[in-house]
């Protein structure tokens, strides 16, 4: 049975298309039929993340509008076949997000995908909404920094009250993705620790993303950072979140950077 | 990395950069003039739908936006006639 998946946070800035590139990336290599579909209309990035921007023919909007059949706007990523991406539309508004319209292209994904990861725009109005409206599962993005953690805390209240589940009087899955984390910082006592956020937000943790320069280098070259280099402490734990996703008992660790021959030779340092 | 790769690789900063202009340069020249590509393609399809009976199923549209130039790509499955069934 396909899973739907929101990947939000409330907060802008804080790796939700990062994350839902990366892992998308992830589970399409574990094998499984994976869609990634930006909701941020009119600011979409998802589509320049994961290097698909000069393919783009269609959107998500052209497909609620019935201009475009969805296999036509789905674009297949060019290195993963089984990974897809349907972007968002970068010139509509996004009142053009109707309820039943993305009722119907979500279940027309179902049919096609095993994992539909939805990547939320930042805020809590229509577009986060229609984000998370069918989600099975949320993967809540959330910084060590204390408006990150609020707006988190916000965001878990509307998925519990608003989607489809909650109104069903049923629960839609969340998980907490701590992205940008220092733990050296952390240690210091000058970020908030792993363990502060999860007894605020009180939800599961899938995974720790260790702050790191490789995340910056993946979008430059719109390559998302599982693919572009798996051996990078970042992308390690993005398959860790993934495989706990996916239902294994992983210890959480936070994967450091393993440093080269000629970086330690020459003393550098590891960011 | 070999050692080769290390001093020929290009910055990914460069990369980026590049990427941006040329997708840059063609968002500004389409923004506001409603999505050439989709009337593009819906009169492209209306002059074919004048000849052929097409299935919307089976028309696929590739697009690659280049900095030099852009390809846009059609590809109609065209149903054979009866007669050239027949034969």
């Amino acid at each position: 049975m396909a899973k739907v998946v929101v990947v939000t946070s409330g907060k802008g800035g804080v790796g939700k298309t990062t994350s839902t590139a990366a892992i998308g990336a992830a589970l399409a290599q574990t094998g499984a039929k994976v869609v990634v579909v930006d909701f941020d209309v009119g600011l979409r990035n998802l589509d320049l993340v994961m290097g698909a921007e000069r393919r783009v023919v269609f959107d998500l909007i052209n497909v609620i509008q019935g201009d475009a059949r969805l296999h036509q706007a789905l674009i297949r990523d060019k290195r993963l076949e089984n990974l897809s991406i349907l972007p968002a539309s970068q010139t509509r508004d996004k009142d053009a997000l109707t309820t039943d319209g993305v009722a119907k292209v979500i279940a027309e994904l179902r049919e096609k995908f095993d994992w539909v990861l939805c990547d939320s725009p930042a805020g809590i109005e229509r577009g986060p909404a229609m984000a998370m409206h069918h989600a099975d599962i949320a993967i809540v993005v959330t910084n060590p920094e204390v408006s990150s953690v609020r707006d988190s805390d916000r965001i878990i209240g509307l998925l519990d009250s608003k989607t489809e589940r909650a109104q069903r009087g049923e629960r839609v899955e969340k998980h907490l993705l701590l992205t940008r984390y220092d733990p050296a910082r952390a240690a210091r006592g000058d970020m908030l620790k792993v363990e502060d956020v999860l007894e605020i937000l009180s939800i599961p943790l899938l995974g720790i993303i260790p702050e790191s320069q490789e995340v910056l280098k993946a979008s430059n070259v719109g390559v998302p950072v599982t693919l572009n280099n798996p051996e990078t402490a970042p992308a390690r734990a993005y398959q860790d979140a993934v495989r706990r996703l996916l239902g294994e008992k992983l210890e959480i660790v936070i994967p450091q950077e393993r440093r080269s021959f000629v970086d330690r030779l020459f003393g550098r340092r590891v960011a | 990395m070999s050692i080769f790769q290390f001093f020929r690789r290009k910055p990914t900063a460069n990369v980026a950069r590049e990427r941006l202009q040329i997708l840059l340069a063609h968002e500004r020249s389409t923004f506001g003039k409603s999505d050439l590509v989709a009337r593009l393609q819906e009169e492209i399809l209306a002059v074919i739908r004048r000849h052929l009976d097409i299935d919307p199923d089976k028309v696929q549209i590739k697009l690659d936006r280049g900095d030099q130039v852009s390809t846009l790509e059609i590809d109609v499955e065209v149903p054979l006639t009866p007669a050239e069934r027949v034969a």
